[in-house]
This record gives structure tokens, C-alpha cells and sequence, in this order.
């Protein structure tokens, strides 16, 4: 299967990374030759088979509703591009 | 006896270390000037972690002299990457983290530092855990050493060849297509993949979440056996963690295989197979029946779905775990951004390489509206079938056999422009992660002097027999004894 160029710019702005013009009829085949691989599993009936959600028949464990974790902001700021004042900063969002 | 530390198994030096032959610092400092002397050519090492490992070792002497040390008292280890390691760099074979410093450790790294392990370093990988040939790292591939032209696997290549190349005693890897069995299987060392939720995920980089486990990376079953022990159990951090006790994998490894039945998969061994490596897996098969055990043929019949439905499964989960990475709280940012979305573009564009921004966008593609039911729920139904026909070959055997790889270790630069040539090297991985089964790779007889990798896989959570089967089948082979030359 083959995906149209815009497809390839449209799914690269989804997934929120920059891609140049120049980048994308290779991105195409990459791509493509990867979703024909995928697209075998089309040979496979499967209608009557219930999707698997966990690899163990386990349910979602839950916890008491209690505070467990103390405040670590300085430490995990330490490693961002860039804080004030306990916040991260990004470029003006709102004018 | 000094001069040979790196050939000793972990029960040799844990006695020695015990009878006071030799200290923790003196093993340390062995394995660390092997590391610098050695690593260059192979470039398994991104972090070397002298400072850290020398104080541990030193810890580990002072509780050894105390009479409170364990089995892994005082054995260095190298960590994958992936691992966060607090106050150590942790790059994930990415640009993106080249400058994480990880504010916290991952619990396996808490665990076996608990056990008084001595952290070496730190271990290259492809990025983000998303190759098989290790060429995907930021920092460069890895080298196999037993032939520096060709790939150690991956993604945990750097573990592989690390312990193959004695500069480390253990290693730790992650599994979540065959990234610890197929380097095992290319750098002849043994890697076991434990079953989904017995070792903890938290603070192991996410990929596939669905798939991801950790698992030792060693020269011999019995050595992981000790490692599994450390690294398993229930972590209330990690949602998908097991509640339910650890076996004493080492003490039950000569444990009676008499009556265990093993199943050689017959889809394992088609035409995919090559030659030499299918004669390296007969005469491993040869072996096992002297241990009295019973083979026959079993099927996967599905298991040629395992790669397709995986490039869809994987590339999703990763699609939305990678998503965290947007330049704003940690990792690469870029310069001078225009606003918050260029912002977010750029850094992951400038962050990722091409290996992982492909997955991304896969995943990104199959998720994406209208495109649900035909990808991503067929995937997960095939997912179902795939399970399965492993319950169902678990009926009638104990254990299942197959290659852990189609061929021995490729060359470097070989597969590397074909994403699909390459997916496929894991074809023989994929189908156990997939079920969530546990699985080993074992060293078989060299093909072409080059290690062959033989994969043993068990039921859920029977990580203690398929342990027991690969000890006692390396008691009477010296496969896993072989060491590159220059080693």
C-alpha cells in the first residue's frame, strides 16, 4: 500500500515532528514498504476472535486514594531546557 | 588467578570474594581497566561509572567483612541504558536524552544495588530500544566481538557484547521483540526474556508497554538464574507487576528434567533457516535428549503473523510513550523556537533518529481516526490467535525449541537501509513477546566460527525450568564456554 504525499505530511504533523519537503518522497517509501508488511495480517480471519488487552488475565490493581508521593519539583526541573519560578517555560501562548 | 577474574562465574567470585582471595575493589578495578582497555573497537560502553562503582565496591567489601553479603555482593554488572540511573547519564541510545542526568533510580537498578551489585557502567543500545543490529544508537553502533565487521543485535547490543567480551560479569537487557535473545544469540552469551510483569518496568525507558520486560544478560544459565532472582518480584510502581513470589531459580537448577517433554517448533526451522544454523540447533536438539528428555514436533501455525502484527502493536504504544518527549520538561530542545509547536516539531525532529521517528509515525498512522479496527484492533486480535496456538502447543509439551535467530551476526551496514529485512531478523523473537511468554537464548555450537543462538521457551511464569533445562544441557556442552579470540 502507498501513501499519498499529503498523508505522509498530515501523519508527521500528528505525531508533531518537523519534516522537510525534501524528506518526504523517502519517508513515503519507508513507510509504505513497512504498512505492506503490516497489511498481512489481513490474511488472517479473524472476526470471531475477542481482541487480547493484557498478555496476563489479570485485572487493574487499584490502591487507597492516599497520598504516597512527596514533592519533588526542584529535582525533576533540574534536568528541563528551561524553569522560572518552579515553572517550565515555552514560548508565549497567549498573546 | 588475578589475571583470569573475567572467566569466573558469578558463584566462583562470590566465593572468592567470601574467602577474601580477592576484594571487591580488586574485581572492580580489573573490569574497569578491561573496559578502557578493551572498548574502544567495540564501543559497548557509552557511560563508564568509575567514581560510583569504585565506592559500591567498596561498600560491598565492608558488608562482605560484616557477614551480610549475598550471592551478588560485590559482582560488577553493566546496566542498558534504558535503565535510569540517578546521577548517571542515561541517554536511551538517543540526542534527545544526551544530556539526562536521571533524577531517580528504576527498581531494577534499586534491586540489585540492594544485592550490593557493583554498577560498572552504562551500556550502548539502539535508540530508544528500536533495532536489531544495535546501528540505530545516537552514539555509534556496537561491534560484535567475535567479527568487529558485523552487528552484535539488539537492541541490547551493547550488553551482548559487552558480556561477550568479558567487561562485565552480567549484564542487563531489555526484551520487547528480541531484544535480549537475538544479541544473546549473535554475541553467544545467554539472555532470558522473563514473562510479562515478573521484573518491574519502572524507570525502564518506555517503548511498547504492553511488551517491554527486563531480563538478565549472562555467560551461563546458572549465572542468570542468580541475576533473575535479584531483578524479579512485585513493585506497586509498575501497574502491570505481578504479586506473587520469586522461585529460587538457582537452587532448583539440577532439579529433574526426566519427564519433560520439549516441542521443537517445526515453523521454527523452514526455509528462513539457514543452513549451517539449523545444523548447529540439530546437534543442540542431540545434546538435550542425553539429559532424557522427550522431543517432538509441535506448530505455531500462526506465528508467521507475529512480525506483521507486531509493526503494529509496538509502533503504536511507542507513538503515545514517546510522546513525552516534546522539548518542554526534559531531553533536547531546540534553538530559538517560533512558538509551542514549532517548539515540539524541531526538538523531536532534531531529538529522534530515523529509526524511531518511522515508529513513531507508524503508530501515529495506525492509531489515527479511521484507521482504529484495521490496524490496531486486528493486530491485537491477532495477537489472540498467536496466544493461542502457544496454549494449545503447552498442552501437549513443557517446553518449546527453535533457533533464536535466522542467522548468525550480519554485517555491519547490511540491513541498515531496509527497515522490512531488518524487522524480519526477529521473526523467530516476536510470537513470545507478543503472548507475553518467558524465553531464553543459549549458546549452540559455533556456524562459521560465529555464535548460534538455540531459544528455549516456557509457560508462564516457569522461568525455574526453563533455567534447569539450559543449565543442565550447559553442564554437558561448553558452547557457552567459548570466548571470542582477544577476549
Amino acid at each position: 500500500m502507498d501513501l499519498e504525499p499529503d498523508e505522509v505530511e498530515k501523519i508527521a504533523h500528528l505525531a508533531r515532528i518537523a519534516v522537510a519537503a525534501g524528506e518526504i518522497e523517502a519517508l513515503n517509501t519507508e513507510l509504505s514498504s513497512i504498512l505492506g508488511l503490516v497489511e498481512r495480517m489481513a490474511e488472517l480471519d479473524t472476526s470471531d476472535i475477542l481482541p487480547m488487552a493484557h498478555p496476563l488475565d489479570m485485572p487493574q490493581r487499584l490502591r487507597p486514594d492516599v497520598v504516597t508521593e512527596e514533592s519533588h519539583r526542584e529535582t525533576y526541573q533540574s534536568v528541563a531546557p528551561a524553569t522560572k519560578n518552579g515553572l517550565y517555560l515555552v514560548p508565549r501562548v497567549i498573546e | 588467578m588475578m589475571s583470569d577474574l573475567h572467566q569466573m562465574s558469578i558463584a566462583r567470585l562470590s566465593s572468592g570474594l567470601q574467602a577474601g582471595d580477592f576484594s571487591s575493589v580488586e574485581l572492580t578495578r580489573h573490569f574497569l581497566h578491561r573496559i578502557r582497555q578493551l572498548d574502544g573497537e567495540l564501543n559497548a560502553v557509552l557511560t563508564l561509572a568509575e567514581e560510583q562503582a569504585l565506592e559500591q565496591a567498596q561498600a560491598a567489601d565492608e558488608r562482605i567483612q560484616a557477614g551480610n553479603a549475598g550471592p551478588l555482593t560485590g559482582i560488577p554488572i553493566l546496566h542498558k541504558d534504558i535503565f535510569c540511573t540517578r546521577g548517571v547519564r542515561t541517554t536511551c541510545g538517543s540526542r534527545m536524552l544526551g544530556n539526562f542526568i536521571s533524577p531517580y533510580d528504576a527498581t531494577v537498578v534499586t534491586k540489585l544495588k540492594e544485592a550490593g551489585m557493583v554498577m560498572l557502567g552504562k551500556t550502548n543500545m539502539d535508540e530508544f530500544a528500536m533495532g536489531s543490529s544495535n546501528e540505530t544508537s545516537y552514539y555509534g553502533p556496537v561491534r560484535n566481538p567475535w567479527d568487529r565487521d558485523r552487528v552484535p543485535g539488539g537492541s541490547s547490543g551493547g550488553s551482548a557484547a559487552a558480556i561477550a567480551a568479558r567487561l562485565g560479569v552480567a549484564a542487563t537487557g531489555t526484551d520487547t521483540g528480541g531484544s535480549i535473545r537475538q544479541p544473546a544469540a549473535l554475541c553467544g552469551i545467554t539472555g532470558l526474556k522473563p514473562t510479562y510483569g515478573r521484573v518491574s518496568r519502572y524507570g525502564m525507558i518506555a517503548f511498547a508497554s504492553s511488551l517491554d520486560q527486563a531480563g538478565p544478560m549472562t555467560r551461563s544459565a546458572e549465572d542468570a538464574a542468580y541475576l533473575l532472582a535479584a531483578m524479579a518480584g512485585f513493585d506497586e510502581r509498575d501497574s502491570t507487576s505481578v504479586d506473587r513470589p520469586v522461585d529460587d531459580y538457582a537452587g532448583q537448577l539440577n532439579q529433574p528434567l526426566k519427564s519433560l517433554k520439549v516441542g521443537i517448533v517445526k515453523e521454527f526451522f523452514g526455509e528462513g533457516l539457514g543452513a549451517g544454523m539449523n545444523a548447529s540447533m540439530q546437534t543442540a536438539i542431540d545434546a538435550l535428549k542425553t539429559l532424557g528428555v522427550e522431543t517432538r514436533e509441535v506448530s505455531l501455525p500462526n506465528s508467521g503473523y507475529s512480525v506483521p502484527a507486531y509493526y503494529v502493536v509496538a509502533p503504536a504504544e511507542c507513538s503515545s510513550n514517546l510522546s513525552r518527549f516534546d522539548g518542554v520538561r526534559f531531553g533536547h530542545r531546540c534553538e530559538n523556537p517560533q512558538d509551542l509547536e514549532d517548539l515540539y516539531k524541531r526538538s523531536r525532529a532534531e531529538g529522534f533518529g530515523p529509526e524511531v521517528k518511522r515508529r513513531i509515525m507508524i503508530g501515529t498512522y495506525a492509531l489515527s481516526a479511521g484507521y482504529y479496527d484495521a490496524y490496531y484492533l486486528k493486530a491485537q486480535q491477532v495477537r489472540q490467535v498467536i496466544a493461542d496456538d502457544f496454549r494449545k502447543a503447552f498442552s501437549e509439551v513443557d517446553i518449546l525449541l527453535g533457533p533464536a535467530s535466522p542467522d548468525t551476526a550480519f554485517r555491519l551496514g547490511e540491513k541498515s537501509d531496509d527497515p522490512v529485512s531488518m524487522y524480519l531478523s526477529d521473526i523467530y523473537t516476536i510470537a513470545v513477546n507478543l503472548a507475553g511468554l518467558p524465553a531464553l537464548s543459549m549458546p549452540a555450537p559455533l556456524v562459521d566460527g560465529l555464535p548460534a543462538g538455540l531459544q528455549l521457551i516456557s509457560n508462564y511464569f516457569e522461568e525455574e525450568q526453563l533455567l534447569a533445562l539450559a543449565h543442565q544441557l550447559q553442564q554437558i556442552s561448553d558452547w557457552h564456554l567459548q570466548t571470542p579470540s582477544g577476549y
